[in-house]
């Protein structure tokens, strides 16, 4: 079957938007996301199916704490004591797409 | 140089199916020499010391290389996230299992309707049975699971039908691609080429679909450049972040290249890390300073590098032309001429479409 992979054309997903996400949801990578250390890149990434996700410092450091016992508010609390500037609406965006892309799934209990 | 994150191995073009929007060569004879396990092992390795991070096992059909459990156990030791993808047959039970085992982490399986007789018709054998018994395997055993399904005239009105069989399936993803004219493809094109109120009516019903599934399951649609205003971002950029390696050990920076008459770079002569950065097979349409107008001085020339190099060719004789896809092309007559045609009201769907062949034969000449 070799008509699309890697396709010529990159693949694009028109019009898909990231999911809502609640402060009290607990976060954590699906079962099928791995999360890499890149020591050619130096950088932290995400593998799914077809797909690397390449994480800047804070998404690495958010994607550490979506450990499914951190809430959302918990992990914006706790990235406030390491940097001085830490959006809330910022990491829900964040978390927001990558559960959107089901890079990441949340526990609502 | 930004170093690759995808490899595509091309592991054999044999293929127990026929399908007529094939993109491999269509001198498929000449690649039954295959690389054998250790020469793969060493290419995974080589790849991976390069950045790869994502393999695509593909063909022809993966499943006839009996080492198929070993490579994959290779590359899940190297850390790769491994990809098969399939038509599905040949993956019994017992191979599913033994796949599994060996780590491999996503399946993808090719379906060509909804319809068993239409997609056993443009497989050219009898599969899709067995095709969605594999599916239910590959769901019991825990993997995810994409639907693959080529678009063209003769299956892009089955949209729908195909979107409730992958749900059915419980597909995590579909993959709705426009058949892209290359290989076999190029050779039947304008038997493909859909009508603009064909793709019309697919594109309502998908952005219907992604709305209703949204959350379940993913549905990729990757577009009918033909009918793009833009060309697309060929390999997301020449030797920018894939490679492929034929079943003869050939390196390209797209599965298409191997139709451009460039120098031939391969894993037998050099390492893979040798042919990214020296070759000049990679070199020549990397970056931007070999483009010529419109492209050179457009504000997308990063967003689109310019095209697709092998349509280019294909088109118009010259690799490093502007894709005629583009709107901006000099060329751009060439794909509205084909588009007319596609849309004339005579046309009904008739057209003759040759099979490629299923296990690689030599054609005769002509």
């Amino acid at each position: 079957m070799p008509s699309t992979r890697p396709t010529p054309s990159e693949k694009r997903t028109v019009g898909e938007r990231g999911a809502a996400v609640e402060s009290s949801s607990r976060p954590k990578p699906a079962p099928h996301i791995r999360l890499r250390f890149d020591s050619a890149r130096e950088q932290h990434v995400l593998l799914g199916p077809e797909s690397v996700v390449v994480l800047n410092h804070t998404g690495a450091d958010i994607l550490a704490l979506c450990d499914g016992h951190h809430t959302v508010a918990e992990i914006v609390a706790t990235l406030r004591e390491r940097y001085d500037r830490v959006a809330d609406d910022e990491v829900r965006h964040f978390l927001g797409r990558l559960t959107a892309k089901r890079y990441v799934v949340m526990d609502d209990g | 140089m930004d170093s690759p994150f995808g490899l595509l191995a091309e592991l054999t073009y044999r293929c127990p199916l026929s399908c007529p929007y094939c993109s491999n060569p269509l001198n498929l004879g000449d690649y039954h020499d295959e690389l054998t396990t250790a020469q793969w092992q060493r290419v995974l390795a080589e790849a991976q010391e390069l950045g790869v991070w994502q393999l695509h096992l593909s063909g022809g059909e993966p499943l006839l290389r009996r080492d198929l459990a070993e490579l994959v156990a290779c590359a899940r030791e190297l850390g790769l996230y491994t990809n098969l993808i399939t038509s599905a047959l040949g993956l019994s039970q017992r191979r599913a299992e033994q796949l599994r085992a060996a780590g491999l982490d996503h399946v993808q399986i090719s379906i060509q309707s909804d319809e068993p007789a239409l997609s056993d018709r443009i497989a050219g054998t009898p599969s899709f049975h067995s095709k969605i018994e594999a599916a239910r395997i590959v769901k019991e055993l825990g993997w995810t699971l994409t639907v693959n399904v080529v678009l063209h005239r003769r299956n892009i009105d089955r949209v729908a039908g195909v979107l409730d069989l992958a749900e059915e399936l419980a597909a995590d993803r579909v993959e709705l691609a426009n058949t892209q004219y290359y290989g076999w493809a190029w050779r039947n094109r304008d038997a493909l080429l859909p009508s603009r109120a064909q793709l019309e009516r697919a594109e309502a019903v998908v952005r219907a679909a992604r709305e209703r599934l949204k959350g379940r399951m993913e549905i990729l649609y990757v577009l009918p450049d033909y009918y793009s205003r833009y060309p697309k971002p060929c390999m997301g950029g020449w030797g920018k972040r894939q490679l492929t390696v034929t079943p003869n050990g050939d390196v390209l920076p797209c599965p298409a290249a191997h139709a451009l008459p460039l120098p031939r770079a391969s894993v037998h002569e050099d390492p893979l890390a040798r042919i990214w950065a020296d070759s000049p097979l990679f070199r020549c349409f990397r970056g931007t300073d070999w483009m010529p107008e419109p492209c050179r001085s457009c504000e997308r020339r990063e967003i689109d590098f310019g095209g697709c190099r092998c349509q280019a060719f294909l088109l118009t004789g010259d690799a490093a032309r502007t894709d005629p896809v583009c709107h901006l092309s000099p060329d751009h007559d060439i794909v509205a001429e084909r588009v007319r045609a596609a849309n004339e009201e005579t046309k009904t769907g008739a057209g003759v479409l040759t099979p490629r062949p299923h296990h690689g034969r030599r054609l005769s000449p002509g």
